[in-house]
């Protein structure tokens, strides 16, 4: 109940956090973030699986083999530095430097007899050292092919500025998550690629919910004296903030589920380390949209000059005097404020020509009438 | 009031096509006798994937023909262990192509060595040839070879390149081709008559004089051509799983092998002409129309052996007047030689359909590979660890499906219901798409296309919410119930198709950029974006507008999910327009 209250209050603006006003403490933090991030990320650097440096890699499913037998029997296969560890229920994994596909099948036979496994139930990844150079090349190039793209695609659904803000909104996203792994050690694995690659598409789906309401508040908004292109931001940034927090949630929900699953049973493997950066990802996705995002593109639009001017008449008019305050409230939706109504006109347009019941006698009446009536009534 | 009614949304029917789509596709996933669930990867169900990178040994850069042929060897070699759905297959091109072999169940330690090994190119002058397993009757007479050796590519003739006009060799490239290959009973060296071929004597009592083999199987090599070695030929079957699945080859040693289909074997000499003198090779139209032909030219060197080999060859009788193109060990095309052959150029002829001379031609060009093959990436998984990985994927989709449905029921009650039945229905598209491209594309489902498939699900939810947000901004901008789940689309369509189109993107560039598992885990994201614009447009937004006309909708119970209670919008409060929405703010900051 008071969730759906507090969006109430949220969309009509009675409620409102100054996301935008406050944007210096926002990336403050955030700058933190990142300066946290390329420390760990240069000086920890990240740590790479062995698909990024090249080793071998062997999963023995056993209940009653020990680390210890299982560091013996490597040894004695001719590993001379294995590092074993224990993995989610009942497994034992050992890792390697790169080997031949014969050395791989000495191993694995001695493993075999050594810890009385079935040498079919083990499994056994060899990787060249090239391998990873070549994962990571395929990534860059396509992670840089995706951003010129969606630089393209959101300069024209929305506009340039735009588009800058989400690119910015989602380099933040990126950095933020390897600098995450950097600062933790956990393993970078192909599927961690996967998972910051998918992240991607997530920032920016948050993105666009955001940036697509802002764009409707400020449609014609140079052409009025009311609100700053800011104000109007953050009132589009309050009015969708329980959407973004509910798309956040119930995104993050199947994540945990994997990461949960991944890590309780499995105990390590593609599943685990793909919802672990998705997880970090989207939730650095949900922040940036709303911290990072839209303060960027406002101060990007701040700086035409058509919202200077209008930021200075919003000014003048609110410096014309207290009185005028009362003046505002009652004279709302006049027709000094033609810019909005046309925004809302239209789009009202559209939705009474699907729906039949509205009249034809002027869309933004219909549904607001007995409103208006009763407001009038009371006044 | 005509112009809107014209015009307006018709729930029923957009709701009917939903249908109808589904069933269609529910019908083609679950047709009864065909296979019902999706192919799974080998990460899933057990097996071995070598991904392998081609690299250049002479610094020239690959193309895409040599990559090709490298397949080509590849997948012939695979096939040759006779492991029922093994897969070759590549990605990208040239310099940055990989080639992958995806071979289910356990480990077969021999196929991997046999795929890291360099193909090699050879001209073996032919000692014996024989049919390539037991035949049923002794009668094998040479007209019978029609039925034993249909392959033309093995009937083929060798003669000198017809610069300008057809040659003599024209007329005997017919008889060539009508004579086909015989049985080598009437041969001279001492090989035996078919009929004496089936016995069963293991190749191991003969492996110390000096034979190499693999299994007593194909390529067998030795430095002479003893009894032991004829023994080898005697002995060998080429219908014998693994017979054709050739390997590496001395050029120095003799060689015993199978043609690339089983049905003939050889016992050949070392090579007279190595593969890499072989300056180009081209099919084409054979002089006079009548038929395909591939013409082969030589390096100096090249010409110099072939001419030499030709030379001799020419006057030997039956079949050891053949010359027998070996590649990766097997061999490929044992054309007559009907004359010494000097300048260097030679045409092979023979009853070659145009696709079979352009497979002789590009293994003659690209069979001595200046490229070596090397494993990038062996990765094992017995099927116990597929299965679990499985389970553990499946019990991941549905935990997170349950929570996904408990939160959006207990957030937006009834219309949750809405998003959960959405959900289920892109599910089961989901699902049928799986089955279907299992089936007919050879699409295989990954781990990893699982977890995109679950990562899905939260995205296809979202959806939804744009849409149901939207619905409540319109309710409170004071429009009636059925007004706004209609303003609310138009508004949250726009934003669904961008959001969606953004993802799409990603999972397009992903799908074409990258290698390995990242693809299969594209594909679902890709393949769940489109079904969620499917179900959001086709189904949501139908089943909602349906819902409005109900009264139990409009009486704003707060199970409805839009009461006004459940929106904050106190009764005595109306819903508030836009326009003082935005004044009361500007009126408050200023």
């Amino acid at each position: 109940m008071s969730l759906g209250s507090l969006a109430h209050r949220l969309y009509s603006g009675e409620v409102s956090y100054d996301f935008v006003g406050k944007r210096r403490r926002w990336y403050a933090i955030s700058g933190i973030f990142l300066v946290l991030a390329l420390v760990g990320l240069f000086g920890r650097g990240l740590n790479l699986g062995i698909e990024f440096k090249g080793g071998s890699e062997f999963t023995i499913p056993s209940s009653t083999a020990t680390v210890q037998q299982a560091r013996d029997s490597a040894k004695a296969a001719g590993i001379a530095d294995p590092i074993v560890t224990e993995v989610g229920q009942n497994k034992i994994r050992i890792q390697s430097p790169a080997l031949t596909p014969t050395e791989s099948a000495k191993v694995t036979a001695q493993l075999s007899k050594d810890l009385g496994v079935k040498q079919g139930d083990i499994g056994v990844t060899l990787i060249g050292p090239t391998w990873g150079a070549e994962i990571t090349k395929h990534a860059l190039q396509g992670l840089a092919v995706f951003l010129v793209l969606v630089v393209i695609f959101l300069s024209l659904y929305f506009e340039w500025r735009l588009a800058v803000a989400a690119l910015v909104a989602l380099v933040h996203d990126l950095l933020i998550t390897i600098g995450i792994y950097a600062l933790t050690g956990f393993e970078v694995t192909p599927a961690t690629v996967i998972g910051i690659l998918t992240i991607l598409g997530f920032s920016l789906y948050d993105t666009v919910v955001v940036f697509d309401k802002v764009r409707e508040n400020t449609k014609g908004i140079t052409s009025g004296n009311r609100m700053t292109y800011s104000e109007a931001a953050n009132l589009a940034l309050n009015q969708t903030l329980v959407r973004s927090i509910n798309t956040s949630v119930v995104a993050l929900l199947p994540v945990a589920a994997i990461l949960i699953i991944g890590v309780g049973l499995l105990g390590a493997g593609t599943l685990k380390d793909l919802a672990l950066a998705l997880f970090v990802g989207t939730a650095a996705g949900t922040y940036s949209s709303i911290f990072i995002a839209t303060p960027v593109a406002c101060q990007l639009q701040e700086r035409r000059p058509e919202m200077k001017a209008l930021a200075a008449r919003v000014q003048a008019r609110r410096h014309a005097g207290d009185k005028a305050k009362a003046a505002v409230k009652k004279s709302a939706g006049d027709a000094d404020d033609a810019g909005e109504l046309a925004a809302v006109g239209s789009e009202a347009t559209m939705a009474a020509l699907t729906a039949p019941s509205t009249t034809s006698t002027g869309p933004r009446q219909q549904p607001k009438k007995n409103t208006t009536r009763s407001q009038r009534k009371k006044s | 009031m005509a112009a809107p009614t014209k015009t307006a949304f018709k729930p029923g029917r957009t709701l009917t096509i939903l249908g109808l789509i589904l069933a269609s596709l529910l019908a083609w996933a679950f047709w009864p006798g065909l296979s019902h669930t999706p192919r799974l990867g080998l990460d899933l169900r057990g097996g071995t994937q070598v991904i392998l990178s081609p690299v250049s040994t002479n610094g020239v850069p690959i193309t895409d023909d040599q990559l090709k042929q490298s397949v080509e060897i590849i997948r012939q070699r695979v096939d040759g262990f006779g492991v029922a759905e093994s897969e070759v297959t590549t990605q990208g091109s040239g310099d940055n192509a990989t080639i992958i072999v995806s071979i289910p169940g356990t480990t077969n330690q021999a196929i991997l060595d046999s795929l890291s090994t360099t193909a090699k190119l050879d001209f073996r002058p032919v000692i014996s040839e024989d049919y390539g397993s037991p035949q049923p009757a002794p009668t094998a007479s040479p007209s019978a070879s029609g039925s034993a050796s249909p392959s033309p590519s093995a009937s083929a003739s060798v003669s000198v390149a017809p610069k300008t006009t057809a040659s003599a060799s024209a007329s005997s490239n017919g008889a060539a081709v009508t004579g086909g290959l015989r049985p080598a009973a009437d041969t001279p060296s001492p090989t035996p008559s078919p009929s004496d071929s089936l016995t069963t004597t293991s190749l191991d009592s003969t492996s110390a004089a000096g034979i190499t083999s693999n299994n007593g199987l194909p390529p067998i090599q030795s430095a002479k051509n003893d009894a032991a070695l004829q023994l080898a030929f005697k002995n060998l079957d080429c219908s014998k799983t693994g017979a054709t699945k050739g390997g590496a080859t001395d050029p120095a040693k003799y060689l015993v092998t199978c043609s690339t289909d089983g049905q003939l074997k050889y016992l050949l000499e070392p090579a007279a002409v190595q593969g890499t003198e072989i300056s180009n090779a081209q099919a084409g139209i054979a002089q006079g129309g009548a038929g395909w032909e591939v013409n082969l030219t030589f390096s100096s060197a090249g010409a110099q052996q072939f001419a030499d080999t030709t030379t001799k060859l020419a006057k030997q009788q039956p079949p050891q007047n053949q010359f027998a193109i070996t590649l990766d060990g097997l061999v490929q095309s044992a054309p007559r030689v009907n004359e010494p052959i000097l300048g260097g150029s030679a045409v092979i002829t023979g009853q070659f359909t145009p696709d079979q001379a352009k497979a002789l031609a590009n293994v003659l060009k690209y069979g001595s590979l200046p490229v070596t093959l090397v494993p990038s990436s062996v990765e094992q998984i017995s099927p116990t660890l597929g299965q679990d990985q499985l389970s553990a994927g499946i019990m991941a989709g549905l935990l997170g499906l349950l929570l996904v449905v408990i939160y959006l029921v207990i957030y937006y009650r009834a219309l949750g219901l809405v998003a959960v039945a959405s959900l289920l229905v892109a599910a089961a598209i989901t699902y049928s798409l799986f089955v279907i491209l299992g089936r007919q594309l050879g699409f295989t489902l990954s781990l990893a296309g699982v977890a995109g498939a679950i990562v899905a699900i939260g995205i296809t939810a979202d959806s939804f919410i744009v849409y149901f947000e939207r619905i409540r901004d319109e309710i409170r901008e004071g429009r009636s119930l059925r007004a706004a789940g209609d303003a609310g689309w138009i508004r949250a369509r726009k934003t669904i198709l961008a959001a969606d189109f953004v993802s799409l993107l990603a999972a397009i560039v992903l799908y074409f950029m990258s290698v390995g598992s990242v693809r299969g885990f594209a594909f679902t994201l890709g393949l769940t974006t489109l079904v969620d614009i499917l179900v959001a447009f086709l189904f949501t937004r139908p089943l909602v507008s349906l819902l409005m006309r109900t009264n139990w909708f409009t009486s704003g119970k707060p199970w409805t999910g839009l009461s006004p209670d459940r929106l904050g919008v106190k009764s005595e409060v109306v819903p508030v327009g836009r326009q003082s929405v935005v004044a009361a703010t500007a009126a408050k900051e200023s």
